[in-house]
């Protein structure tokens, strides 16, 4: 407490301490923490004070009737998510070797296949997925069905692995030169020294980019419900038109937002600290 | 024609190497003898590191022969591998394996490369850590090591593939006078035990104690060779003589 220059040192003549301050920045913390969540609950509250007819259900009751719908279009969303992330990863890691290749036409090939999905509208992939593959496999005796979910899927592994594989170069590239000549001094095979020595060293500095991916794919993957495909996207858009109600429309658009918020976030808060950590060591 | 312990280890005959337009090895001719040490020195850019890199085939040449225990190493069938298991060799920058440590780096050629029972390789690797002197640093990474220690780490995961000659490209010249000294023990002791090696160096006074001859390169041409005391005390070519007296 600094008192100011011409004043008494009496401790009666001191201005007043202000008895709130501990509280306050209680308040503060709460108030940063529960930031997003406020928002949200006085959003969806204002608009249906302030529109909703007094005879009709109140706008959280209705947001609360469909929202385990909608979130099982949400786990859906998810689970596309994680199945694309996992076949384009494979893939990706296959193309991305592929372009450390010795051979010049393997190299050149995958080169010109990354670029190719790396550069395509997401969008425009899914569609071409979904008229080009067939709605079944004849395999010998067996059919095996291809539903419409898992070609959307696999549309959208294909820029992943288009990413994957810009990431798996780049990281094979990163390792110094020098690793690869002395370990080729010491007679490894290239086969060995891409497993042994090159790889555990890049996936540490492969982990930051390839999570960061991950997030903008499920982002992406409500996508699917414009090629017919039914996930969060078109189950909210389904309850809006069985309701209605026009002042739905913000509020439960809100929420869908607000889970893959509260699902990427960490994601990206995770990346962030891995590649602060990965940064430091040598 | 089998090769003899008596001829020379390794034998360059007019050995020609460019970069591009860049003729880094304008015909170089020397061998090395078993047991032999031979110290290669010169100015900067004058070949040297290019010369040691074509001997275990890292770097095509393009003219000429390198023959390794009488094997040709120009020769586009060669089994760069087996070459490799034969021929040690040191780098400047040390290049250790910094995601394993100091015993996994001496361990990990021959378990993966000879293909040798893991506990016999970890003893050899115990065994090798302590000549030079680091035992105590055997689950140390690479990234916890000074430069002398990775250095001698580097020379440890040489030796445990047991090879027939040594390579050292200018190994002390990233390193400070005090932990320079500790490397430099560790190559002469190896040398008295008579350990073929071929050095690449700018240590003067080391190449005069330990070198049983000595070949002064520039611009890609051997000026001047001869054993340690002759080529110190009287060198005959002016470019030698104006080295020497930069250096020494």
């Amino acid at each position: 407490m600094r008192a100011p220059p011409n004043s008494t040192d009496l401790p009666v003549l001191l201005p007043m301490a202000r008895p709130v301050r501990a509280s306050e920045i209680g308040k503060v913390e709460l108030g940063r923490a529960g930031l997003w969540a406020m928002l949200v609950v006085a959003a969806i509250g204002l608009i249906g004070e302030a529109r909703a007819a007094p005879s009709d259900p109140g706008l959280l009751a209705l947001l609360w009737k469909w929202a385990p719908l909608i979130f099982q279009g949400f786990l859906f969303n998810l689970l596309v998510s994680f199945l694309s992330m996992a076949i384009g990863t494979a893939a990706g890691a296959v193309l991305g070797l592929a372009q450390v290749s010795l051979l010049p036409q393997v190299r050149q090939a995958s080169w010109f296949a990354t670029q190719f999905f790396r550069n395509a509208p997401w969008l425009v992939l899914l569609f071409y997925c979904m008229f080009l593959l067939p709605f079944e496999i004849r395999l010998f005796d067996y059919v095996i069905p291809l539903p419409a979910w898992f070609k959307a899927t696999i549309g959208l592994a294909l820029p992943v692995m288009a990413n994957m594989a810009e990431i798996v170069r780049g990281g094979v590239q990163s390792v110094p030169a020098a690793q690869l000549e002395s370990a080729e001094a010491l007679a490894f095979t290239r086969r060995q020294i891409l497993w042994q020595i090159i790889l555990p060293q890049c996936v540490t500095r492969m982990t930051p980019p390839w999570m960061n991916l991950y997030a903008i794919l499920t982002m992406a993957t409500p996508l699917i419900s414009i090629v017919g495909v039914q996930e969060s996207m078109s189950l909210t858009r389904a309850a809006l038109n069985a309701e209605g109600r026009i002042e739905l429309l913000v509020p439960m658009y809100l929420m869908l937002l607000v889970w893959f918020f509260l699902y990427c976030y960490p994601i990206a808060r995770w990346t962030i600290r891995l590649e602060r950590r990965f940064a430091v060591k040598i | 024609m089998a090769w003899t312990a008596d001829q020379p280890l390794i034998a360059l005959v007019d050995v020609h190497k460019s970069f591009g337009k860049t003729e880094v090895l304008k015909g170089i001719t020397f061998s090395v003898a078993k047991g032999e040490v031979i110290c290669v020195i010169g100015p900067s850019g004058s070949g040297k590191s290019t010369l040691l890199r074509c001997i275990n085939a890292l770097v095509p040449i393009d003219r000429g022969s390198i023959k390794v225990e009488g094997q040709e190493v120009n020769d586009p069938a060669l089994d760069k591998l087996a070459l490799r298991r034969k021929v040690g060799m040191v780098f400047q920058q040390y290049n250790l394996f910094p995601h394993k440590t100091a015993l996994q780096n001496v361990m990990m050629a021959p378990i993966q490369v000879l293909k040798q029972d893991r506990k016999e390789v970890e003893e050899r690797a115990h065994r090798l850590l302590r000549k030079v002197r680091l035992q105590d640093k055997a689950s140390s990474y690479p990234g916890e090591l000074s430069g002398g220690q990775q250095q001698r780490v580097a020379i440890a995961r040489s030796l445990a593939m047991n090879p027939d000659v040594m390579l050292f490209d200018e190994v002390t010249a990233a390193l400070d006078p005090e932990t320079k000294k500790e490397v430099l023990v560790t190559i002469r002791e190896l040398a008295e035990e008579g350990m073929t090696c071929l050095l690449v160096t700018h240590e003067m006074g080391f190449a005069r104690e330990v070198a049983h001859r000595i070949h002064f390169t520039d611009g890609g041409r051997i000026i001047e060779s001869g054993p340690p005391e002759e080529f110190f005390a009287k060198a005959k070519d002016p470019r030698t003589r104006q080295f020497l007296s930069q250096i020494l």
